[in-house]
Protein backbone atom coordinates (compact mmCIF):
# COMPACT_ATOMS: atom_id res chain seq x y z
CA UNK A 1 0.00 0.00 0.00
CA UNK A 2 2.78 2.46 0.80
CA UNK A 3 4.66 2.04 -2.50
CA UNK A 4 1.52 2.68 -4.38
CA UNK A 5 0.98 5.95 -2.55
CA UNK A 6 4.56 6.86 -3.10
CA UNK A 7 4.61 6.13 -6.57
CA UNK A 8 1.67 8.22 -6.96
CA UNK A 9 2.97 11.15 -4.78
CA UNK A 10 6.15 11.20 -7.10
CA UNK A 11 3.81 10.92 -10.27
CA UNK A 12 1.71 13.91 -9.62
CA UNK A 13 5.11 15.78 -7.87
CA UNK A 14 6.33 15.34 -11.91
CA UNK A 15 3.06 16.81 -12.91
CA UNK A 16 3.28 19.82 -9.97
CA UNK A 17 6.44 20.07 -11.42
CA UNK A 18 5.05 20.90 -15.57
CA UNK A 19 2.86 23.10 -13.85
CA UNK A 20 5.93 24.78 -12.19
CA UNK A 21 7.78 24.68 -15.22
CA UNK A 22 5.45 25.41 -18.27
CA UNK A 23 3.39 28.23 -16.31
CA UNK A 24 3.55 30.43 -19.29
CA UNK A 25 2.36 28.02 -21.88
CA UNK A 26 -1.12 27.14 -22.20
CA UNK A 27 -1.29 24.54 -20.08
CA UNK A 28 -4.50 22.31 -19.61
CA UNK A 29 -5.42 19.31 -17.01
CA UNK A 30 -5.65 16.86 -19.46
CA UNK A 31 -1.82 17.41 -20.72
CA UNK A 32 -0.85 17.74 -17.06
CA UNK A 33 -2.92 14.71 -16.20
CA UNK A 34 -0.78 12.75 -18.88
CA UNK A 35 2.48 13.51 -17.19
CA UNK A 36 1.14 11.58 -14.31
CA UNK A 37 -0.25 9.13 -16.39
CA UNK A 38 -3.90 9.42 -14.93
CA UNK A 39 -7.18 10.28 -16.37
CA UNK A 40 -7.88 14.25 -15.78
CA UNK A 41 -11.01 13.69 -13.54
CA UNK A 42 -9.40 11.44 -11.18
CA UNK A 43 -5.67 13.76 -11.62
CA UNK A 44 -7.49 16.91 -10.12
CA UNK A 45 -9.38 14.98 -7.32
CA UNK A 46 -5.82 13.04 -6.44
CA UNK A 47 -3.67 16.33 -6.96
CA UNK A 48 -5.79 18.02 -4.49
CA UNK A 49 -5.84 15.14 -2.22
CA UNK A 50 -1.60 14.96 -2.12
CA UNK A 51 -1.09 18.82 -2.44
CA UNK A 52 -4.23 20.78 -0.75
CA UNK A 53 -5.50 22.27 -3.47
CA UNK A 54 -6.54 21.64 -7.27
CA UNK A 55 -4.31 21.41 -10.13
CA UNK A 56 -6.01 24.52 -11.54
CA UNK A 57 -5.58 26.30 -8.12
CA UNK A 58 -2.04 25.77 -7.90
CA UNK A 59 -1.25 27.08 -11.89
CA UNK A 60 -3.27 30.07 -10.90
CA UNK A 61 -1.13 30.80 -8.01
CA UNK A 62 2.16 29.60 -9.42
CA UNK A 63 0.94 32.57 -12.56
CA UNK A 64 0.40 34.85 -10.06
CA UNK A 65 3.56 34.63 -8.36
CA UNK A 66 5.44 35.31 -11.12
CA UNK A 67 3.48 38.27 -12.13
CA UNK A 68 4.21 39.32 -9.17
CA UNK A 69 7.80 38.57 -9.75
CA UNK A 70 7.40 40.67 -13.19
CA UNK A 71 5.72 43.76 -11.50
CA UNK A 72 7.87 43.86 -8.93
CA UNK A 73 11.35 43.62 -10.91
CA UNK A 74 10.44 44.66 -14.40
CA UNK A 75 8.68 48.30 -15.83
CA UNK A 76 6.54 45.99 -17.98
CA UNK A 77 3.38 46.81 -18.45
CA UNK A 78 0.46 45.50 -16.26
CA UNK A 79 -1.22 43.80 -19.92
CA UNK A 80 1.95 42.34 -20.95
CA UNK A 81 2.72 40.66 -17.43
CA UNK A 82 -0.97 39.60 -17.58
CA UNK A 83 0.20 37.62 -20.72
CA UNK A 84 3.82 36.82 -20.23
CA UNK A 85 2.20 34.50 -17.12
CA UNK A 86 -0.49 33.04 -20.09
CA UNK A 87 -3.46 34.56 -18.77
CA UNK A 88 -5.71 34.35 -21.86
CA UNK A 89 -7.52 37.72 -20.75
CA UNK A 90 -6.84 41.09 -18.85
CA UNK A 91 -10.21 41.17 -17.19
CA UNK A 92 -10.00 37.40 -15.54
CA UNK A 93 -6.05 38.39 -14.75
CA UNK A 94 -6.89 41.49 -12.91
CA UNK A 95 -9.65 39.19 -11.09
CA UNK A 96 -8.08 36.50 -10.15
CA UNK A 97 -4.77 38.39 -8.86
CA UNK A 98 -7.00 40.77 -6.91
CA UNK A 99 -8.50 37.73 -5.42
CA UNK A 100 -5.59 35.92 -4.78
CA UNK A 101 -2.99 38.79 -3.55
CA UNK A 102 -5.51 40.81 -2.22
CA UNK A 103 -5.08 44.07 -4.65
CA UNK A 104 -5.37 45.17 -8.11
CA UNK A 105 -1.73 44.31 -10.14
CA UNK A 106 -0.89 48.06 -10.51
CA UNK A 107 -1.79 48.64 -6.44
CA UNK A 108 0.39 46.00 -5.97
CA UNK A 109 3.52 47.19 -8.12
CA UNK A 110 3.37 50.74 -6.44
CA UNK A 111 3.43 48.98 -3.03
CA UNK A 112 6.54 46.86 -3.93
CA UNK A 113 10.79 46.97 -5.45
CA UNK A 114 12.47 44.65 -5.90
CA UNK A 115 13.86 41.54 -3.33
CA UNK A 116 17.03 40.37 -2.65
CA UNK A 117 16.70 37.07 -2.42
CA UNK A 118 17.79 34.06 -4.85
CA UNK A 119 15.20 33.28 -7.55
CA UNK A 120 14.52 29.70 -6.20
CA UNK A 121 13.83 30.92 -2.90
CA UNK A 122 11.05 33.56 -4.34
CA UNK A 123 9.87 30.78 -6.49
CA UNK A 124 9.58 28.87 -3.38
CA UNK A 125 8.46 31.17 -0.52
CA UNK A 126 7.00 34.23 -2.76
CA UNK A 127 3.73 32.64 -4.02
CA UNK A 128 0.39 33.70 -2.40
CA UNK A 129 -1.11 32.01 0.31
CA UNK A 130 -4.68 31.10 0.21
CA UNK A 131 -6.83 33.88 0.33
CA UNK A 132 -8.38 34.55 3.74
CA UNK A 133 -11.72 32.58 4.14
CA UNK A 134 -10.83 30.03 1.90
CA UNK A 135 -9.41 26.75 2.74
CA UNK A 136 -6.45 25.03 1.36
CA UNK A 137 -9.01 21.82 0.62
CA UNK A 138 -11.20 24.10 -1.09
CA UNK A 139 -12.07 23.23 -4.39
CA UNK A 140 -13.32 26.20 -5.97
CA UNK A 141 -11.13 28.07 -8.38
CA UNK A 142 -10.45 31.06 -7.23
CA UNK A 143 -13.43 32.25 -6.05
CA UNK A 144 -12.38 33.34 -2.39
CA UNK A 145 -13.40 36.65 -0.83
CA UNK A 146 -10.46 39.17 -1.82
CA UNK A 147 -8.80 40.42 1.38
CA UNK A 148 -5.59 41.82 2.82
CA UNK A 149 -3.22 39.53 4.40
CA UNK A 150 0.20 39.49 5.80
CA UNK A 151 2.67 39.10 2.51
CA UNK A 152 5.97 36.63 2.52
CA UNK A 153 8.47 38.71 3.11
CA UNK A 154 12.56 37.67 2.52
CA UNK A 155 14.36 40.30 3.88
CA UNK A 156 18.32 39.41 2.46
CA UNK A 157 19.71 36.23 1.64
CA UNK A 158 23.42 36.31 0.84
CA UNK A 159 24.08 34.26 -2.21
CA UNK A 160 27.70 34.58 -2.11
CA UNK A 161 30.67 37.09 -1.56
CA UNK A 162 30.84 37.70 -5.10
CA UNK A 163 27.42 38.56 -5.67
CA UNK A 164 26.69 41.72 -7.55
CA UNK A 165 24.12 44.58 -6.76
CA UNK A 166 21.84 45.88 -9.64
CA UNK B 1 34.90 27.97 16.05
CA UNK B 2 33.16 25.69 13.13
CA UNK B 3 35.59 25.78 9.98
CA UNK B 4 33.47 23.59 7.07
CA UNK B 5 30.15 21.80 6.67
CA UNK B 6 31.33 17.91 6.98
CA UNK B 7 27.75 15.83 6.19
CA UNK B 8 24.46 16.69 5.44
CA UNK B 9 21.98 14.15 4.80
CA UNK B 10 19.40 13.18 2.76
CA UNK B 11 16.75 10.60 2.67
CA UNK B 12 16.21 8.32 -0.16
CA UNK B 13 13.91 5.87 -1.40
CA UNK B 14 16.69 3.39 -2.61
CA UNK B 15 20.39 3.58 -2.52
CA UNK B 16 21.80 2.19 -5.21
CA UNK B 17 19.06 3.79 -7.55
CA UNK B 18 20.26 6.85 -5.81
CA UNK B 19 24.15 6.20 -6.08
CA UNK B 20 23.51 5.93 -10.01
CA UNK B 21 21.14 9.09 -10.32
CA UNK B 22 23.98 11.15 -8.03
CA UNK B 23 27.03 9.66 -9.68
CA UNK B 24 26.01 8.27 -13.33
CA UNK B 25 23.50 11.43 -13.90
CA UNK B 26 24.10 14.47 -12.18
CA UNK B 27 28.04 13.98 -12.47
CA UNK B 28 29.44 13.44 -8.46
CA UNK B 29 31.05 10.29 -7.33
CA UNK B 30 30.93 8.30 -4.15
CA UNK B 31 32.08 8.92 -1.40
CA UNK B 32 32.19 6.83 1.63
CA UNK B 33 30.23 3.06 1.05
CA UNK B 34 30.44 0.81 3.96
CA UNK B 35 28.30 -1.50 5.01
CA UNK B 36 27.82 -2.57 8.60
CA UNK B 37 25.57 -5.26 9.00
CA UNK B 38 22.38 -4.05 7.86
CA UNK B 39 23.35 -0.61 7.46
CA UNK B 40 25.51 0.87 4.70
CA UNK B 41 27.09 4.22 5.06
CA UNK B 42 26.81 5.77 1.94
CA UNK B 43 27.80 9.55 0.97
CA UNK B 44 28.34 11.20 -2.42
CA UNK B 45 30.41 14.68 -3.05
CA UNK B 46 31.60 16.73 -5.41
CA UNK B 47 34.90 15.53 -7.33
CA UNK B 48 37.75 17.13 -6.06
CA UNK B 49 35.88 18.44 -2.89
CA UNK B 50 36.53 15.67 -0.09
CA UNK B 51 35.50 18.08 2.27
CA UNK B 52 31.80 17.61 2.43
CA UNK B 53 29.68 14.84 1.68
CA UNK B 54 25.84 14.39 1.40
CA UNK B 55 24.84 10.88 2.86
CA UNK B 56 22.36 9.13 1.35
CA UNK B 57 20.10 7.82 4.55
CA UNK B 58 16.90 5.46 3.83
CA UNK B 59 14.02 5.80 6.14
CA UNK B 60 13.49 3.14 8.41
CA UNK B 61 14.74 0.89 11.57
CA UNK B 62 16.63 1.49 13.75
CA UNK B 63 16.02 5.31 13.44
CA UNK B 64 12.60 5.12 12.81
CA UNK B 65 9.48 2.63 12.81
CA UNK B 66 7.51 1.70 10.23
CA UNK B 67 4.89 4.20 10.22
CA UNK B 68 7.51 7.15 10.62
CA UNK B 69 9.45 5.57 7.61
CA UNK B 70 6.06 5.91 5.71
CA UNK B 71 5.24 9.43 6.28
CA UNK B 72 8.95 10.07 5.27
CA UNK B 73 8.74 8.29 2.46
CA UNK B 74 5.03 10.02 1.80
CA UNK B 75 7.26 13.37 2.08
CA UNK B 76 9.59 12.35 0.10
CA UNK B 77 7.87 11.92 -2.58
CA UNK B 78 5.47 14.73 -2.54
CA UNK B 79 8.75 16.71 -3.32
CA UNK B 80 7.98 18.37 0.65
CA UNK B 81 11.75 17.54 1.95
CA UNK B 82 14.74 20.11 1.54
CA UNK B 83 17.13 18.98 -0.97
CA UNK B 84 20.87 20.06 -2.50
CA UNK B 85 22.07 23.22 -3.82
CA UNK B 86 25.81 22.66 -6.07
CA UNK B 87 27.55 25.45 -7.72
CA UNK B 88 28.49 24.76 -11.35
CA UNK B 89 30.65 26.45 -13.94
CA UNK B 90 29.00 25.81 -16.99
CA UNK B 91 24.42 25.63 -16.20
CA UNK B 92 23.23 25.47 -19.89
CA UNK B 93 26.00 22.67 -20.78
CA UNK B 94 25.34 20.78 -17.76
CA UNK B 95 21.63 20.87 -18.77
CA UNK B 96 22.50 19.65 -21.80
CA UNK B 97 23.88 16.47 -20.72
CA UNK B 98 21.60 15.55 -18.22
CA UNK B 99 19.21 15.28 -20.85
CA UNK B 100 21.41 13.50 -22.77
CA UNK B 101 21.90 11.39 -20.15
CA UNK B 102 17.75 10.37 -19.86
CA UNK B 103 17.05 13.14 -16.89
CA UNK B 104 13.48 14.53 -17.68
CA UNK B 105 12.20 15.63 -14.27
CA UNK B 106 13.23 19.39 -14.87
CA UNK B 107 12.12 21.97 -12.00
CA UNK B 108 13.48 25.08 -13.73
CA UNK B 109 14.72 25.44 -17.25
CA UNK B 110 18.16 27.24 -17.34
CA UNK B 111 17.46 30.86 -16.06
CA UNK B 112 19.51 34.09 -16.01
CA UNK B 113 19.58 36.41 -12.96
CA UNK B 114 21.67 38.72 -11.97
CA UNK B 115 23.60 36.59 -9.45
CA UNK B 116 23.78 33.98 -11.91
CA UNK B 117 22.26 31.01 -14.04
CA UNK B 118 20.40 28.65 -12.27
CA UNK B 119 18.31 25.79 -12.91
CA UNK B 120 16.15 22.97 -10.76
CA UNK B 121 16.06 18.99 -11.21
CA UNK B 122 14.86 16.55 -8.88
CA UNK B 123 16.28 13.37 -7.83
CA UNK B 124 14.71 9.91 -9.06
CA UNK B 125 12.69 10.11 -5.08
CA UNK B 126 11.03 13.98 -5.14
CA UNK B 127 14.01 15.21 -3.63
CA UNK B 128 14.74 19.51 -5.22
CA UNK B 129 18.08 20.14 -6.46
CA UNK B 130 19.22 23.52 -7.33
CA UNK B 131 22.22 24.30 -9.70
CA UNK B 132 23.83 27.63 -9.78
CA UNK B 133 26.06 29.01 -12.29
CA UNK B 134 27.49 32.05 -10.00
CA UNK B 135 28.26 35.28 -12.08
CA UNK B 136 26.00 37.76 -14.39
CA UNK B 137 25.48 36.18 -17.43
CA UNK B 138 25.34 37.88 -20.85
CA UNK B 139 21.37 37.49 -21.61
CA UNK B 140 18.87 39.28 -20.88
CA UNK B 141 17.00 38.47 -17.27
CA UNK B 142 14.04 36.81 -17.02
CA UNK B 143 11.17 35.56 -15.21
Amino acid sequence: MSREVEDLNRRLLRARDVIDRAYAEPLDVRAVAAVAHISPAHFSRSFRDVFGETPHRYLQRRRVERAMFLLRETDRSVTDVCFDVAFKSLGTFSRTFRKIVGETPSGYRRGHGPIVAPHCVQLVAMRPRAALGETMQSSSFGEAEAASRPRVRVICIVMNSRRTTR
Amino acid sequence: MITRLNVASIYVLDKDEALDFYVNKLGLEKGNDVRQGDYRWLTIRVPGEPGTEVSLELPGPPLHDEATAAQLRELITKGALGGLVFITDDARGLHEMLKRRGVTDFTQEPTEHFYGTDMGVRDPFGNPIRILQQGRAAQKASA
